[in-house]
């Protein structure tokens, strides 16, 4: 049986191992980083890369804001509502990202300032991150004792907001932090609504690229990778830390 | 219940419940409605429209691409989690593994469709390659951008997810039914008939759905990776959002219906198969 990692292991490494030498590939002149430095000095490139910097970070911050105090909340005093929660947080993986779309471009069309900048996209990005995100905070939260900690903190005169962000918070750091990473990947390689939208997201400036330069665009999906790798080592040390 | 606790209910939940309701649960309900209305009022021909023949053969592709990248997910995954399960494999391979398979998950789309390019496309690297040793693959009839090539770039994200899916339940085959099998004298082979396959198959089955509903949904990979040539219902539902095709709005949402009733119907028979699995796991 051990023989078939050469085969796995083959078809995982030879796409990657490809994009980086097509990224090297400079024609006649041989190979080096010729795509790399155009790309540096591209100011497209960083606008795009930023703004899904930007969008990532805003997304990660409105899901929470809105999603840590509902769980914590169904959780604590009204469990029966988890049908609800468990129900809206998979119809985004019911619901393709296309349909979404479909469905939110024919009724939101205005007003300009609300549909009209990049913005917008926090709307659908915090929906498509919905799912894990629900997924992590609940898993963390049902694994702490609500009730106690809650009565402990209003007996030392809390409020609910300090009580949220100076005892929830901090008890749940690791869930929240593979949340916001597994938020980071998706926002930052989403397609589907940032090109029907028209927004020059990093994704929608890749297959820009790709049509005009192979080896730019092998570069930026090497990029692309690496920062996924990054995330994703990120949540695996993270959960290491909280199983010690 | 006091009016304060109420206040309370509504300060907490109400921004969720409000956002989900608004951007979520309208629009697809909205959707529905749209695919039904026309100028004239209530009609069902945009429903009919899906069974226009361009229609008919995206919604054929889309299910052929998925239901083939499901049934090699399922396999290469499969087989994959077995061997990373398997004991003397030293930790680090092990922690490669799942870390791999997690990036490899989430890699899909744009990044993903350049990196074949980069390796299988016309121009590709390995194409180069087997070219330079006598093998002419795109002259032997094999296209990345054709339903084979799908299937063979979707098994990036396929594969790993499937292991991801499937280790609990292999973790799951207990040891001892093994052991206790071959005690009484089975070989391996009646091992994996009479216990191995079916203890496993309900979730092996429900990934395989998981799997086909990943595919079918997918949206950026084959755009970037086809240019939007192949015909595949995303990519209709897009040129009609984009204005490319003179096609109505409402054709468009009915499309996009049909997807969403495809994809429900996956997700409740996962479900269902979900909940079979809990039998086997009793602690």
């Amino acid at each position: 049986m051990k023989w078939l990692w050469a085969p796995l292991g083959a078809y995982f490494a030879l796409p990657l191992v490809a994009t980086a030498v097509m990224s090297l590939w400079q024609g006649r002149q041989g190979y080096g980083f010729h795509a790399y430095a155009e790309l540096i000095h591209t100011p497209e490139m960083w606008n795009s890369l930023l703004l899904s910097a930007r969008l990532a970070f805003e997304t990660i911050v409105a899901g929470l804001a809105i999603l840590v105090p509902a769980v914590f909340w169904m959780n604590l005093r009204v469990p029966r509502l988890r049908p609800v929660f468990d129900f809206v947080s998979v119809l985004p993986l019911v619901v393709p990202a296309i349909s979404l779309v479909a469905g939110i471009t024919a009724i939101y069309t205005g007003p300009d300032w609300f549909v009209g900048t990049a913005n917008f996209l926090v709307v659908p990005y915090v929906l498509l991150a919905l799912p894990y995100t629900y997924r992590a905070l609940d898993v963390g939260m049902r694994a702490l004792d609500l009730r106690t900690l809650t009565e402990a903190a209003q007996s030392l005169g809390a409020s609910w907001p300090t009580m949220i962000l100076r005892v929830l918070v901090p008890n749940l750091i690791t869930a929240l932090l593979g949340a916001a990473l597994l938020t980071m990947t998706i926002v930052i390689g989403e397609f589907t609504f940032a090109s029907i939208l028209l927004f020059n997201t990093f994704a929608v400036y890749i297959n820009h690229i790709g049509s005009t330069s192979a080896t730019r665009a092998a570069a930026l999906s090497l990029l692309a990778f690496l920062i996924t790798w990054l995330a994703m080592l990120g949540v695996a040390l993270g959960g290491r830390r909280a199983a010690r | 219940m006091h009016w304060r606790e109420r206040a309370a209910d509504l300060v907490f939940l109400g921004p969720f419940l409000l956002f989900a309701t608004a951007f979520l649960v309208v629009p697809t309900f909205g959707l529905f409605v749209q695919a039904v209305t026309t100028a004239h009022g209530f009609s069902l021909a945009p429903l009919a429209t899906i069974w226009h023949d361009n229609h008919l053969v995206a919604f054929r592709n889309s299910i052929e691409v998925s239901v083939l990248s499901a049934l090699v997910g399922t396999l290469g995954g499969a087989i994959a989690a077995w061997l990373a399960l398997a004991p003397g494999l030293p930790r680090w391979a092990r922690a490669l593994v799942s870390t791999f398979s997690a990036v490899a998950a989430n890699f899909a789309g744009v990044p993903l469709a350049f990196a074949f390019i980069s390796t299988l496309g016309t121009l590709g690297v390995i194409t180069g390659l087997l070219k330079s040793i006598g093998i002419d693959i795109y002259a032997a009839g094999f296209s990345l951008f054709h339903i084979e090539g799908l299937v063979i770039v979707y098994a990036y994200f396929q594969i790993p997810l499937m292991l991801i899916v499937i280790t609990p339940a292999l973790e799951g085959l207990r040891r001892e039914w093994r052991e206790a099998a071959e005690s009484l004298g089975a070989s391996t082979w009646q091992f994996w008939r009479h216990i191995g396959l079916p203890v496993l198959l309900p979730s092996l089955l429900s990934a395989t759905i998981l799997l086909f509903g990943n595919a079918f949904s997918a949206f950026a990979t084959p755009y970037a990776l086809t240019a939007g040539n192949l015909p595949l219902v995303p990519i209709d539902i897009a040129n009609v959002l984009s204005g490319n095709v003179s096609v109505s709005p409402a054709q468009g949402a009915a499309l996009a219906c049909g997807m969403i009733v495809v994809m429900a119907a996956a997700m409740l028979l996962y479900g269902l198969l979900a909940r079979r699995v809990g039998k086997w796991r009793a602690r």
